[in-house]
């Protein structure tokens, strides 16, 4: 597993909505729930790789902005009736500051 | 990277959906061959017994033509066998020295009919119905000869014995025991569909059990194990299939009656290869249908793409029958046991018998012949192991039991949930096919084929699939019946959630969702934009609006484009511009190096391709050359058409092109219901189309003419005549009124001409002309409205308003 690397400080990323994290395989979009939880998602939809980061928060989930597939943040998973999942990446929550771990994409879990 | 190699053993249905949802997935992931024993490029082989009964052409089989394997950059070795693959060396090798290397390998070779090993079944005339050249062989044969003998009354001998009685021949189906398609249907159902089949000529001798077939080189004839014999010029075994594992097992892969898969359709003895289709046993299971091999394509694309693990586990099938006018449907268990409970309607007079097999009040399997409408309905029940004891009385009388629309399919398919399945070969369900109807605006059959692929395969649901497009496509003013509530987060309606803001002074999304206890904390994607604007449309001055409850789009104020890039449109107000403005258009196209221009619809400039982190800086030049945002993407007033009018055009009555500017200047920035135009014509010529817009004014010699509530999308519909009037400053006071009117009653995301069928014409007639001093009104509160909405958003993002929006952060690891 690999570090744990720093991000973005917590309240820059707005109540339910995102950040765009690129790095150098690909982009990770990062969420804040109402409740302040944080998740990352690979920034891929996984209907047609739409960008997530861009649709809307609710719950714990976020709408895709291209053709509306709700997606789990928690597993990256799609919810039904479509199916269909992109990687979700571990993240915490310190001192403010929100940290990503990069693990390989074979390692990041998916529903 | 270099790209891997994926190599794909057979060209068949199972095998090529791999790869059509692998290229939807991971366009570039591989370079990819593929080897297809038969000489052609992919086709749908269900729709071979149609074209045996010369309902359809082999062109019209075709799935996936040659150049479709050119266009994606995929090698076909078409006509080649491959008969080693190598697992050290990893490569394949076909039948004429061919040898491809891989990374990763696809096995997806099918099976083969089973011939029965009976004394003579080499010789001419007998064959399996599997292929394209079988059906050659069997319509050479009808040309040819008269008499033919199905073996095996399953599904695919009737569908043979079907298709070789419409050649013209002479047909007798020979079965075993004394029921057909005894592993789909029960004695009743079967009995009914012999009759049907009798009554169309083709003969059956049932509980007939074949000895010899008869012939020199060619067969002439059957013997039976009773003694009796019947003349025969052709034989078409169809008493099963065998998986084809023949190249799977040589290579030392684990098989049994398939090659064994997990869950994720790789080979259980070597992960690099991957097995899918009909030679393949997954816990168990080898499936003869394509809905699970369409499943499992989904999962081993998924997985070859290096997305996510989607995992197969196994699917309930369900049969239809693909006879023309024989309607059959069969699902699950349904012959029952002590356990179970049958539910049995029969009307032997209309030729319907519907069985339910029930346990515990949950269906387990089900029958149908002649109506089977329900068959999705009752399939999607028992998938999902509803309980029906509310409604068992009426569940045979399908899901529109009552009233009296029951036998409109129209109706029916209406009331179907939207989770039920329509097409059962691709899985696609009702919600998904109405979604691609309305969001991508499709109008025909093909055109839903090709966006959804429902129907795309066997066909059997092409009936529902039209019913669906018929009522999708036609009821579009009714989508919004009044008692619906918002959305699934409230009970409320939206006219009661409207009301209550205004007489509970609600300002807040909070405080609307605590009034109306929502159900869930946020509410979702449909509530808050609805919340949001409605919010805004009572409290213009107090309400800030929230970002996070717009659809991107209107976040960013630009259109998010289907690669995730966007376009940008600056007003050009009335349509009108200067050649310095045209220098600044291109000039900022230039440097951003924009690929794409275009002028819209409403006679705007588009400019495409444009990435996000560019939109800020982008905005900040066209401001700097004058310009606004044109909203082209909002749920707003968007542009205002014009013709040429009085000034140059020699019909022209009025200054068409100057009251379209005035109008624009009044109403531009206004957040609507919905998107929202209006045009100006010169004359009745109407050049600017201004009776299918939102606001239609047609310039007459005494006047202008105001016209409402048209639409130029899906489904056009000319606008109302509202009134007459004689000067611009009315016509600028009756359209700040007629807006302002829309957005206090109209239901968020309901367009002006919905609306207007829905509430009537005589409302926004009385509201607007019936009663000077509530026009004035509403005319005034657009005013006030317009006061903090016409500031111009992009100038706001270029002087930094929501940076973090556009701004990514980079993570060098
Ligand atoms: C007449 C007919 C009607 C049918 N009707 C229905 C229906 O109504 N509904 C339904 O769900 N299903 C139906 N089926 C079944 C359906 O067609 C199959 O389930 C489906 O085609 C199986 O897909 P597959 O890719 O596994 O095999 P196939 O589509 O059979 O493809 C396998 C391909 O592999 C090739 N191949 C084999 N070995 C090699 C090799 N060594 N090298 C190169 N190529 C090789 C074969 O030539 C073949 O083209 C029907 C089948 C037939 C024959
Ligand atoms: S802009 Fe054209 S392609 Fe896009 S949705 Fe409208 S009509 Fe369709
Ligand atoms: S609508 Fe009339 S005035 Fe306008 S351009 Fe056409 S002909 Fe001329
Ligand atoms: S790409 Fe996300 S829903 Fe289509």
């Amino acid at each position: 597993m690999s570090k744990w690397i720093e991000v973005v400080e917590l309240y820059k990323i707005p109540v339910l909505g995102s950040r765009l994290i690129k790095t150098r395989d690909m982009d990770i979009a990062v969420f804040r729930a109402s409740d302040d939880s944080v998740f990352a998602v690979r920034d891929a939809c996984p209907h047609r790789g739409g960008p997530l980061s861009q649709g809307i928060v609710h719950g714990h989930t976020v709408t895709c902005p291209l053709h509306n597939w709700k997606i789990d943040l928690h597993t990256g998973g799609a919810l039904a009736p479509d199916r269909g999942c992109t990687n979700v990446f571990p993240v915490k929550i310190e001192d403010g500051k929100v940290y990503l771990q990069l693990v390989t994409e074979d390692e990041a879990s998916a529903c | 990277m270099l790209k891997e190699n994926l190599v794909l053993i057979g060209n068949g249905m199972a095998g090529v959906r791999t790869l059509e949802e692998l290229l939807k997935l991971a366009p570039d992931a591989y370079n990819i061959t593929v080897f297809g024993e038969e000489p052609y490029g992919n086709y749908n082989r269900i729709m071979l017994s149609p074209v045996l009964a010369s309902e359809k052409t082999i062109e019209q089989i075709m799935l996936n033509s040659e150049q479709w394997y050119v266009d994606n950059g995929i090698t076909l070795h078409k006509g080649k066998k491959v008969e080693q693959i190598n697992r050290a060396r990893r490569e394949v090798i076909a039948s004429d020295g061919t040898v491809a290397k891989y990374d990763r390998l696809i096995i997806a070779t099918g099976s083969l009919s089973f011939m029965l090993p009976l004394p003579g079944a080499d010789k001419q005339g007998v064959i399996g119905f599997r292929d394209i050249k079988d059906v050659d062989t069997m319509l050479e044969a009808a040309r040819n000869h008269q008499h033919a003998v199905v073996i095996g009354g399953g599904l695919l001998g009737l569908e043979a014995a079907n298709g070789l009685m419409k050649q013209g021949m002479d047909v007798t189906v020979v079965h075993l025991l004394d029921t057909l398609m005894e592993r789909q249907l029960d004695k009743p159902a079967a009995t009914m569909l012999q009759k049907s089949l009798e009554e169309r000529g083709m003969k059956f001798l049932m509980e007939h059990s074949t000895a010899e077939i008869l012939g020199n080189e060619r067969v002439t004839g059957i013997r039976f194990k009773n003694g009796t014999e019947i003349p025969a010029d052709l034989v078409v075994m169809a008493v099963g299939i065998k998986p084809n594992i023949e190249l799977g097992k040589a290579a030392g892969l684990h098989c049994e009656r398939g090659i064994v898969v997990s869950d994720t359709l790789q080979t259980i003895t070597d992960p690099k290869i991957y097995a899918i289709g009909e030679c393949v046993q997954h816990r168990g299971t080898a499936y003869g249908l394509v809905a699970p091999l369409f499943e499992q394509a989904k999962v081993a694309a998924n997985h070859l793409a290096k997305y996510g693990i989607a995992q197969y586990r196994g699917t309930v099938t369900s049969t239809r029958l693909k006879v023309t006018g024989i309607e059959l449907f069969s699902a699950g268990d349904f012959i029952g046991n002590d356990k179970t409970e049958d539910l049995v309607f029969k009307d032997a007079a209309s030729g319907t018998y519907k069985r339910l097999v029930l346990q515990d009040n949950k269906i387990k399997g089900a029958v149908m012949y002649g109506d089977t409408v329900d068959g999705s309905w009752y399939f999607e029940m028992m998938k999902d192991g509803t309980d029906i004891s509310a409604f068992r009385k009426t569940i045979l009388f399908g899901q529109h039991n009552l009233g009296d629309s029951g036998h409109n399919p129209e109706t029916r398919v209406a009331s179907l949930p939207d989770s039920a399945e329509i097409c059962g070969c691709n899985g696609v369900c009702k919600g998904d096919i109405v979604k691609a109807i309305t969001e991508k605006k499709l109008f025909t059959l093909d055109e839903v084929r090709a966006h959804t692929k429902a129907s795309a395969s066997c066909g059997s649901c092409t009936g529902l699939v039209e019913s669906l497009l018929a009522h999708t496509v036609g009821g579009e003013y009714s989508a919004t019946p009044k008692t619906k509530p918002l959305c699934k987060c409230t009970d409320y309606t939206h006219d009661e959630i409207r009301s209550g803001i205004l007489k509970h002074e609600l300002k807040t999304m909070p405080a609307v969702r605590d009034h109306f206890e929502w159900k869930t904390p946020d509410g979702c994607p449909t509530c808050r934009n609805a919340l949001n604007y409605y919010l805004l449309c009572a409290f213009p001055t107090e309400y800030v609006d929230d970002a996070q409850s717009r659809y991107i789009n209107e976040r960013v104020h630009g259109n998010i484009q289907k690669d995730g890039s966007y376009s940008v449109v600056p007003r050009m107000f009335g349509g009108m511009c200067t050649s310095d403005q045209l220098r600044a258009i291109a000039d900022v196209a230039d440097k951003y190096e924009v690929p794409t221009m275009k002028v819209t619809g409403g006679q705007r400039i588009d400019m495409f391709g444009i990435q996000k982190e560019q939109l800020p800086a982008m905005w900040k030049d066209l401001s700097a050359a004058g310009f606004v945002s044109g909203h082209a993407y909002g749920k707003a007033m968007r542009t205002v058409k014009t013709c040429v009018g009085s000034e140059w055009c020699r019909f022209g009555t009025q200054d068409s092109t100057g009251l379209g500017v005035k109008l624009e200047e009044l109403t531009w920035g206004s957040w609507m219901p919905h998107k929202f135009k209006l045009a100006v014509s010169g004359c009745p010529r109407n050049c600017a189309e201004a009776t299918i817009k939102d606001i239609g004014v047609v310039c007459v010699d005494s006047g202008y003419e105001l016209h409402i509530g048209g639409n130029g999308g899906i489904k056009v519909r000319v606008t109302d005549l509202l009134c007459k009037v004689e000067t611009e400053a009315e016509v600028l006071e009756y359209t700040g009124a007629f807006c302002q009117f829309y957005r206090e009653d109209a239901h968020y995301l309901e367009r002006t001409a919905p609306w207007v069928e829905r509430v009537g014409l005589e409302k926004v007639k009385t509201a607007i002309l019936g009663d000077a001093a509530n026009r004035k009104a509403l005319y005034e509160r657009f005013l006030i409205s317009q006061q903090p909405a016409q500031i111009d958003p992009w100038k706001a993002r270029a002087e930094g308003a929501e940076a973090n929006e556009f701004t990514p952060i980079l993570i060098e690891a």
